[in-house]
């Protein structure tokens, strides 16, 4: 097998892996802090043991995301060894910065988050939640500031086949930089959001009525319900940011062949790479140029254009699709849910499923917007400066093919793992005396939490 | 080139980067090195009435103290290792691919088993009580196979990844002493964060291990020389012959004090004394770093035994200020909560409480 697509399969595989966690974990962070300080000012224990619950499942989250992310930083060098070669005056100071200014802030203070309140006050306790929620915004702002400089590469100059840093400002503040963090975090918290409310509504579904539950889901929805269309704005804005930049993306991601006045939005379309064209398109006339122009019968180009320079189509077209598709049921839902708990007090049983079943919705539109991204940058790996290509390295296919397959079934296992243990301790959170006590070497481990004395 | 005309044309950022990444690696060795030590032993423990009966509740509470006192570190002890390579990819990125490249299979096995043992501290817990035994054996499974891969690396850096039975045979030999030396970090850990029969217990396991990491440390100071007539030269060239006999010399004092002290120290715990429960860790550390200093000593200035050395490898200066600085600032910082996440972790392990 062609090990430069080897090589691409094993990295998407592992990003993708990583990500899911990250996602979770950066916003998880706010949202415990949250519970804490509502704590803090009603003394009121429904927020401490949706606190206890959820800082469980936060440290599991964050353990993934730090063993995935061990294996990223060695696959950088690994799979592109070019990769550091052309551009690695620009991208190794933004990661050593992440390494220096974000990781070890987050794992330090992780374990008094964790392990410390019966060894610390309350006081510093919730700074230590402070901290790692802001280690792990702050990480994702410099990965995302390496991400977006591939995309949009500003602030250097070409010396010799190789980058030079000339600007740092404008190499972090990259064009799409603003865009691409802002679109992140949003994500982020609607990934926490839904999940938060998709495991309430299971525990609410299985008649745990313990208090915790109900301000959990409350939580849950109405941030979904804030952050969505805010999400859909900040959408918007990237893709304009993205028609400046890369135009050859968003024609693909559009699936438009050939340069348009008044070009329609497809809502569904097999893009055919061998004609050129879509096979059975349906699409909404004039809603593309409506978008991107901001005119019924702007211009926008086709992939004709860019041809033998354009990303593939097909897999841009369909993952746009369903992150948007999920966006916008995500806003259905999210608000029909805060309009019923508001009049009823209560999730209709049927709500309560459409919630359990959008536990992990936040999943698919992260990872199908990273999609979109990273597969309409190709064929570069930096957009304009570095071709994929040229960046991979000469390690034999049977290495990667042979290390690729332990790492997915790794992967899958663990993912598997991951979802059955949350819904486990979901379940086990109901009965916190009958189950799990019993292995459980000292009263402590139950949990009694006392606020230390200030 | 010559090391004294590189440093004069402005070559010393390179020598800093160098000594930076030196010091996350030892740091790196030191840190995980006892929590990989600690998981390597997970699988002796059998409870305080000293049966071994595989499922019994005090075999399980013995586990959850080991681990939990490792549990509040280990994260930020793996950071050292993450610090260590990033380094090498910004500062180095020659050296990085063609290093990383050549262990590409033992890097793999090594990150399986990190990642095995990273979920298993959580998913122990967490997951059904009929499942713990299994993420308990995935954790042990997970550092004996992160600690035996990391002792390949090393020994086929040191061979300059020459192919041939010779230096795989030293490879796996190396693997194994290291897990015999993180195995002796984590016994040294254990003496002093526990009590009672597992602190006992912790005692035998210090003494079981110290010498196979003797052993080791022998055969690295034995081969490292022969793999190189330069290396050789630096250290058997008469003045230095002499200079340098300090380190082989503190080597061979710390493990006799180690020893002594591992044979007085079951008489004095079980008395409730705790004097000179720390002088096995200490030591070994003092060990770790001696044995770091030689091979330090002998690689230098190349990355790649006599191939690469490290202002060949260097990234464009202006980055490597830019990194400087950040590091210069920051490095305090974190030197500082580090030694306050210690502060707070203090004294004898207790059983973790995520609240
Ligand atoms: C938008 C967020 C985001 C993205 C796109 C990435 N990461 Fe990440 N990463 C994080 C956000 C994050 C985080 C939230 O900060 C984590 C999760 C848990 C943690 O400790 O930090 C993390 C952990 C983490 C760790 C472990 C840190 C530790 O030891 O504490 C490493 C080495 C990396 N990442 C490396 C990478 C690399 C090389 C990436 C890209 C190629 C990458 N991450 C993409
Ligand atoms: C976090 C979510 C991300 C996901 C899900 C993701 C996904 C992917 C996928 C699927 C590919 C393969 C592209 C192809 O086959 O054409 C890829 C490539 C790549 N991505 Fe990302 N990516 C993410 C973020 C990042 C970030 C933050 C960086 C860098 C800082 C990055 C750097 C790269 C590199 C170097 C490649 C390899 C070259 C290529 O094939 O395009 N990615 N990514
Ligand atoms: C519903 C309206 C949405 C629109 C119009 C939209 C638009 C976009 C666009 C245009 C991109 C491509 C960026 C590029 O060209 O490089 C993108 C990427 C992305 N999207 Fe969305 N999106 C929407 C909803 C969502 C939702 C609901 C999520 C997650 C919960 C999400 C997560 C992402 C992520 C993680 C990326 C990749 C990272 C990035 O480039 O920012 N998106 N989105």
């Amino acid at each position: 097998m062609d090990p430069i697509l080897l090589a691409r399969a094993q990295f998407g595989a592992n990003i993708t892996f990583h990500i899911l966690f990250p996602t979770i974990s950066i916003a998880m962070g706010w949202v415990l802090l949250f519970f804490k300080l509502r704590f803090n000012a009603t003394n009121n224990a429904k927020w401490m043991d949706a606190y206890k619950f959820w800082v469980k499942i936060f440290a599991l989250t964050f353990a993934l995301g730090v063993v995935s992310g061990i294996t990223m930083s060695f696959q950088f060098g690994t799979n592109w060894p070019g990769y550091m070669q052309t551009v690695g005056n620009i991208a190794g100071p933004l990661l050593a910065y992440e390494v220096m200014t974000a990781f070890f802030l987050e794992a330090s203070f992780l374990g008094i988050m964790l392990f410390g309140t019966n060894r610390v006050s309350n006081r510093t306790h919730t700074i230590a939640t402070l901290l790692v929620a802001g280690g792990t915004t702050l990480s994702a702002f410099w990965i995302i500031a390496l991400n977006s400089w591939m995309h949009t590469p500003a602030g250097f100059e070409m010396i010799a086949g190789k980058a030079h840093a000339v600007d740092w400002f404008q190499i972090i503040f990259n064009p799409s930089f603003p865009y691409r963090l802002t679109h992140m975090l949003l994500a982020s918290g609607l990934t926490v959001s839904f999940l938060i409310a998709g495991i309430s509504a299971y525990r609410w579904q299985r008649n745990d009525r313990n208090p915790s539950v109900m301000a959990a889901l409350k939580t849950g929805i109405t941030l979904a319900a804030v952050l969505i269309p805010l999400q859909i704005m900040a959408g918007d804005a990237h893709g304009l940011n993205t028609l400046k930049y890369q135009p050859a993306k968003v024609a693909a991601m559009e699936g438009l062949w050939e340069t348009e006045k008044g070009a329609p939005s497809l809502l569904f379309a097999i893009p055919n790479e061998k004609t050129r064209s879509n096979d059975f398109a349906i699409g909404i006339p004039k809603l593309t140029s409506l978008v991107l122009t901001h005119e019924l019968d702007g211009e926008v180009k086709g992939l004709n254009e860019f041809k033998g320079k354009h990303p593939p189509v097909a897999p841009l077209f369909w993952a746009f699709r369903i992150m948007v598709g999920t966006g916008m049921l995500m806003l259905s839902v999210s608000w029909f849910s805060v309009w019923q708990i508001r009049k009823r007090g209560a999730p209709a049983p049927w709500l309560a499923r459409a919630l359990v079943g959008m536990t992990f919705a936040g999943w698919v539109a992260t990872v199908a917007g990273w999609y979109v991204t990273e597969i309409g940058r190709q064929p570069y790996l930096v957009y304009g400066v570095l071709k994929t290509v040229d960046a991979a390295s000469a390690i034999p296919s049977a290495m990667i093919a042979s290390t690729f397959i332990m790492y997915l079934l790794l992967y899958a296992a663990l993912t598997v793992a991951y979802v059955t243990v949350i819904f486990h301790l979901a379940r086990k959170a109901q009965y916190p005396a009958a189950s799990g006590a019993s292995h459980m070497p000292t009263p402590a481990l139950n949990g009694n939490f006392q606020p230390a004395k200030k | 080139m010559d090391p004294l005309t590189n440093l004069q044309n402005g070559g010393w950022l390179p020598v800093v980067f160098l000594a930076l990444m030196g010091v996350a690696m030892l740091a790196y060795v030191v840190l995980d090195g006892y929590d990989l030590g600690v998981g390597i032993l997970l699988r002796r423990a059998n409870g305080a009435d000293g049966t071994n009966s595989a499922n019994s509740t005090n075999a399980d509470i013995e586990k959850d103290i080991m681990i939990s006192s490792i549990g509040p570190f280990w994260d930020a002890n793996e950071t050292w290792l993450v610090l260590g390579v990033g380094i090498l990819l910004v500062a180095f990125p020659m050296a990085h691919g063609v290093i990383l490249g050549e262990l590409y299979l033992p890097v793999a096995l090594m990150l399986l088993g990190l990642m095995l043992r990273g979920v298993a501290f959580d998913f122990r817990v967490k997951a059904r009580a009929a499942h713990k035994h299994l993420w308990n054996n995935a954790f042990y499974a997970g550092s004996v196979l992160a600690s035996f891969s990391q002792g390949v690396m090393l020994g086929l850096y040191i061979t300059g990844f020459k192919n041939g039975w010779a230096e795989y045979g030293f490879a796996i030999i190396t693997g194994l002493c290291l897990c015999a030396g993180y195995a002796l970090l984590g016994a040294g850990w254990l003496i002093m964060k526990t009590e009672g029969a597992l602190q006992q217990r912790a005692v035998r396991w210090a003494l079981g291990s110290l010498w196979f990491t003797g052993a080791g440390i022998a055969a690295i100071s034995i081969v490292t020389p022969l793999v190189s007539a330069r290396i050789f030269e630096k250290w058997f060239a008469l003045p230095n012959l002499f200079l340098l006999m300090p380190v082989p010399a503190a080597t061979a004092v710390l493990f006799f004090v180690i020893d002594r002290a591992l044979r007085r120290l079951p008489k004095r715990l079980s008395e409730g004394n705790e004097y000179g429960a720390w002088v096995p860790f200490a030591c070994t550390v003092g060990i770790f770093i001696l044995a770091f200093y030689g091979l330090a000593y002998s690689l230098f200035p190349y990355l790649v035994v006599d191939k690469i050395d490290i202002w060949q490898a260097a990234s464009a200066p202006e980055s490597l200020k830019i990194i400087l600085v950040g590091a210069v600032v920051v490095l305090p910082a974190i030197l500082g909560y580090t030694i306050y996440a210690y502060r707070v972790f203090w004294g004898k392990a207790r059983a973790l409480t995520y609240y």
